[in-house]
């Protein structure tokens, strides 16, 4: 115990020290803030699609939403970008009532695809939005004008705020895993019928679960605007944004607590390196690598990376795996 | 009725009959082991750039694209089956979900890193010209699209409601170890589907890209038609997949007539949608 206590404080120390160690070089204070902004995205998604198993391949439908707002907020009110965030938060948990209550009595593969239709039909209807910049999109402060835009040219700042609310977010989400919601949730996952037969209310918690992971993906589309500045119908609602979220928390392991963040640790640098090494044309060939990952994974590794440290000490969850095959 | 809405409604159904063939190869795995291929779309697209790679490559028409494209997606199909879906049929449904999403990312990237990001066109005239008939404007390549498309979709549905093999199939499908007991080798039979349903695949991309622009991320948008038209027409069902498919595409043409070519996509989306919500068995499934 002693031990593992050491390794979490030397972790932390040097999560905490990542940018003064590499101090030198902006290019991995970058890749350092752009993993833990995917890992908020993935773990957003995480607390719907892992725990409660209910797979939304749509999330692009909050991410944009936040990102929208951010730079709505400013294009059109004069105000930071960020103060965008809360609105963006809360008109994604709306959204999500509204997508959800029809949209989650479906179970299985009929939700993944309810979802994607949902999110395919936002990013068309946003190309046509004259209010949101159509095709071109939005762009946030090409100047900051003060500290509240969040606009640093070193991606240091970045990444103290990801890893901050990051930080917040997988404290709820472990604070619920513990709690008697993450109970409910995994019971759905396995069976939701025997969990409805135990007097869970399926529907609600699942409907909970679903805005909560709404409201912090569209955080992380407020995040991605400020470090970013500028959004599309493609970079906010396309489908790739919902499947990297997907992915990351499945790499890593769906359902975990620290899943998504394992997962964007492997895939971000991935996909920085192979797009700085092959330039404009390695574009494809990153999604190449990144759909043949995803192959091996649901071939050879369908509960994660994280599993593999499951193994050496077999508990009660192995048994759980056995039985969630079928959902329906 | 005016002759431009005769005009709409008889493209849309030509359309229909091509949406209804690919469609049918979803339907025809979804009903027999419950896998959703979600590479499906891009089984489509590489259909279409069979030919045309055939006519770049070789100046050959849809006589030689099409058994060409059938041969090659069926073999696709068959490897996909043996090399993935196999392993994830019974696994968790995320594993199943990422398996065939995998695939699709995959075959789309692979697909615009040979081929470029470029949209590709086959010459207007290689099927023939246009001709007029009662006042109604047809042009060759949607005819011949839509006619054999069709008569591959009734085929498909003759061999799998009137043949012994078609009943092996669905022996399997209700239940593969019973099936098992009367000799029947599942997994032959399941890979046959697949093979099939490459084929309807194949053969529907090869005849779209006589008269519709090919790039990499076109099966992005016909996944989503197939997935509409398999939900309409019922899970599983041929003849619900023609039917559905045939009212797609009328039901398109129509709103991009009425409403504006932008919309066709939502107006389909949101019906989409909606038979989800109400009949997720499809309009014409059993309940």
């Amino acid at each position: 115990m002693t031990r593992q206590r050491l390794l979490q404080i030397v972790l932390v120390v040097l999560v905490l020290a990542y940018p003064l160690i590499v101090a030198g070089s902006p290019v991995w204070a970058r890749l350092g803030a752009l993993v833990l902004l995917a890992a908020i995205g993935a773990s957003a998604w995480n607390i719907v699609g892992g725990y409660a198993g209910q797979v939304s391949v749509g999330h692009s439908v909050f991410f944009g939403i936040g990102a929208y707002s951010a730079v709505v907020t400013y294009t059109y009110l004069g105000l930071p970008p960020i103060a965008g965030a809360p609105i963006g938060m809360a008109l994604s948990v709306l959204v999500a009532a509204v997508i959800g209550v029809p949209t989650l009595k479906l179970s299985g593969h009929y939700f993944s695809m309810a979802t994607i239709a949902v999110a395919e039909l936002v990013r068309v209807l946003s190309s046509t939005s004259e209010f949101l910049g159509g095709a071109q999109g939005l762009g946030g402060p090409p100047v900051p004008r003060g500290v509240l835009d969040l606009s640093f040219i070193s991606a240091t700042p970045y990444y103290y705020i990801f890893l901050a609310v990051l930080a917040g977010l997988l404290w709820l989400t472990h604070a619920i895993e513990r709690g008697r919601m993450g109970f409910y949730l995994r019971a759905i996952k396995d069976s939701e019928r025997a969990a409805r037969s135990l007097g869970v209310s399926a529907g609600r918690y699942k409907l909970y679960a679903y805005m909560l992971s709404a409201a912090f993906t569209a955080l992380a589309g407020s995040l991605y605007l400020t470090m970013f500045g500028f959004v599309d119908p493609e970079s906010g609602f396309g489908i790739l944004i919902s499947v990297k979220m997907v992915v990351m928390a499945a790499l890593g392991g769906a359902g975990q607590l620290f899943g998504p963040l394992v997962g964007a640790l492997i895939l971000v640098p991935l996909e920085e390196l192979s797009n700085s090494y092959l330039g404009g044309q390695g574009a494809g060939l990153t999604f190449v690598v990144y759909g043949a990952i995803i192959v091996i994974i649901a071939r050879f590794l369908p509960s994660g990376l994280l599993s593999l440290l499951d193994r050496r000490r077999p508990t009660a969850s192995r048994a759980s795996k056995t039985v969630d095959g079928h959902a329906d | 009725m005016s002759t431009i809405l005769v005009q709409v409604v008889v493209s849309g159904l030509l359309l229909g009959a091509v949406y209804a063939l690919f469609s049918s190869g979803l339907t025809l795995i979804w009903g027999m082991m419950n896998v959703v291929n979600f590479a499906h779309g891009d089984f489509v697209m590489l259909g279409m750039y069979t030919a045309v790679m055939i006519w770049t490559a070789l100046g050959g028409g849809p006589w030689a694209s099409v058994p060409a494209a059938a041969m090659l997606i069926a073999t696709l199909g068959i490897a996909s089956y043996f090399l993935l879906v196999r392993h994830i049929m019974r696994g968790p449904m995320l594993a199943q979900i990422l398996g065939t999403f995998g695939l699709a990312l995959f075959l789309r990237y692979g697909a615009l890193w040979t081929f470029g990001a470029n949209f590709k066109t086959l010459p207007d005239d290689l099927v023939g010209h246009s001709f007029i008939l009662a006042g109604i404007r047809f042009e060759g390549a949607r005819v011949l699209a839509g006619v054999v498309g069709l008569a591959v979709t009734l085929a498909l549905h003759l061999l799998l409601t009137r043949t012994a093999i078609g009943s092996r199939m669905l022996a399997v499908s209700e239940d593969a170890t019973a099936a098992q007991l009367m000799g029947i080798r599942p997994q032959r039979m399941q890979a046959l589907a697949w093979g099939m349903a490459g084929a309807a695949t194949g053969i529907a991309g090869a005849l779209i890209a006589t008269f519709f622009y090919t790039s990499p991320t076109v099966g992005e948008t016909l996944a989503i038609v197939a997935f509409v038209t398999v939900s309409f027409g019922g899970f599983g069902s041929v003849l619900g997949a023609l039917v559905a498919g045939l009212v797609i595409g009328v039901v398109e043409s129509l709103s991009a007539y009425l409403i504006g070519p932008v919309y066709k996509d939502v107006i389909v989306y949101v019906l989409f949608v909606l038979v989800l919500w109400f009949r997720p068995q499809g309009l014409m499934g059993k309940a």
